[in-house]
């Protein structure tokens, strides 16, 4: 039984595997995180960053391996245990999964008053404080189809932080965007960074994620093959993987001019 | 034949064979909501539930499928019900009635085929609906009740109202076991006058009319609960 201190790490992540089609996804993977850290998996696609981030809340089971959350182990074969962890880890998904029948407070506030039980009242007023949040209050009556991507992701921040989560997880949130939607995005994931929100986040915008992460994990063929500081990484001549990597798609993209700063 | 005598006759037999209006809509009516109340958990449990509950559900649809409503009738009618109604309990409730078992005949195959519809509607909704409502610690029931189901129901409307069109026909065949609906009317009415041609048209113009009601309701409804902008294009 491990006691809960500071030092514990908020999720854990112990020797995940997970075999699909014959082709192991996650290879034994170990990960941590602490309170308020954030760590931004990069890697090729295929690589086993969206597998990983499922898995870590059991949307995709894992085959084997272990996930703590503050110190305790999650048994996800008890489906009140399961519920439980869920609410308290965030989730954002590529392609924002709203719930497409309702508004944008509907969407917030559903799951406060199915799952936290609260009243419609409660659960409207901490919609609408979450959609301020995120600067949509102005959107609350729009349902899915007339927003924006950028829009919905929003609404699918908001959501998600309506729960108070621990920890967020956020799966290439921008990459569905049109490139001009993009910033509305980050600048959300931004200002949740800087509240102190715990957040493991996979994505190709290198030099954003360069600026706020603490750790980045460079994964490959379902392992975890780098990691470390944006600085240790990313710094002139380190010559790593993961600054191999990055060139080239910031070459790809034409995002900044190849140099990262930390 | 003489148009005149038909369509005095005909206009004679109208109002005794509008009686049978309500009887049509009784078992439609009943026979729809018993496809329903049935046809959404057999879709649900088709779709979510484990490989051996899958099966017998399969096995239900095939049944109601497979045997014409005709026959069921004949085993339901005489068969099944009679024995049951005569069981200790179940007497007097009215079990051997020709409208129950037909409502009952009715209803169960609606529920095979309703099932169906149910169900390609689920199956065409995203898989991220249901990953976003499990991300935030809903359990599988909250979200199929409350983010599912509510939007397959809403694409089933147009498949609905077919079923409802192919069923009020297929209520015609109830007169068989002696239930006063329209067509049952039609051919008692039809004995007495001698004029089979001209009721047959009366009879046909009312399932018409209650067929371009009942669509008509139905895709009033659809707009009324649409979600705004939103269009599934190619799906159902």
């Amino acid at each position: 039984m491990s006691q809960h201190s500071e030092n514990t790490p908020i999720l854990e992540a112990r020797n995940l595997i997970k075999v699909l089609g014959g082709n192991r996804v996650l290879d034994s993977v170990n990960l941590d995180i602490g309170r308020g850290r954030v760590k931004v998996l990069i890697g090729p696609s295929g690589a086993g960053k969206s597998t990983l981030l499922q898995c870590l809340n059991f949307l995709t089971p894992p085959d084997s391996g272990h996930i703590l959350l503050e110190g305790r182990e999650v048994n996800a074969g008890s489906k009140k245990e399961l519920c439980s962890f869920r609410q308290q880890v965030g989730m954002i998904f590529q392609d924002f999964n709203l719930f497409d029948h309702l508004s944008a407070l509907e969407n917030v506030r559903v799951a406060l008053m199915k799952v936290r039980g609260m009243s419609k009242l409660d659960a409207t007023e901490r919609a609408v404080a979450e959609l301020k949040r995120v600067g949509l209050v102005d959107r609350a009556a729009h349902y899915p189809a007339n927003l924006s991507g950028g829009q919905k992701q929003r609404v699918a921040i908001a959501r998600a932080l309506a729960m108070d989560p621990k920890v967020m997880l956020l799966d290439e949130p921008t990459s569905a965007l049109d490139p001009e939607l993009i910033g509305e995005v980050l600048t959300v994931i931004r200002a949740l960074a800087q509240g102190g929100m715990t957040m493991i986040m996979a994505t190709h915008q290198i030099s954003f994620s360069a600026s706020l992460a603490d750790e980045f994990i460079f994964m490959e063929k379902g392992r975890i093959v780098e990691h470390g500081s944006p600085a240790e990484l990313l710094g002139k001549g380190v010559g790593s993987r993961t600054q191999a990597f990055c060139a080239k798609i910031s070459e790809l993209t034409g995002e900044a001019d190849g140099e990262f700063r930390s | 034949m003489d148009f005149n005598v038909a369509f005095t006759a005909a206009h004679e037999a109208l109002p005794y064979m509008l009686g049978g209006v309500v009887w049509t809509a009784g078992l439609i009516v009943g026979a729809m909501l018993l496809g329903l109340a049935l046809g959404v958990p057999l879709a649900v449990l088709q779709v979510y539930g484990p490989r051996s509950v899958r099966r017998m559900v399969a096995t239900y649809v095939w049944l109601f499928r497979g045997i014409p409503i005709l026959v069921q009738l004949y085993i339901f009618y005489f068969g099944l019900l009679a024995w049951l109604s005569g069981l200790p309990g179940l007497t007097g409730i009215g079990l051997d009635s020709p409208f129950v078992a037909a409502v009952m005949v009715l209803g169960l195959t609606s529920s095979a085929y309703q099932s169906q519809i149910f169900r390609g509607a689920i199956q065409s909704l995203p898989a991220g609906q249901l990953k976003a409502g499990r991300a935030l610690g809903m359990t599988d029931g909250q979200v199929i009740r409350t983010v599912v189901l509510p939007q397959a129901l809403r694409l089933s409307i147009p498949a609905w109202s077919n079923e409802y069109s192919i069923l009020l026909k297929d209520s015609a065949l109830a007169f068989t076991i002696g239930v006063v609906e329209i067509m049952g009317r039609m051919r008692a009415i039809a004995s007495t006058t001698h004029e089979p041609v001209s009721m047959s048209f009366v009879a046909g113009i009312i399932f018409f009319v209650l067929t371009w009601v009942g669509v008509k309701g139905l895709s009033i409804l659809e707009n009324k609960v649409r979600i705004a902008g939103y269009t599934r294009q190619g799906a159902v």
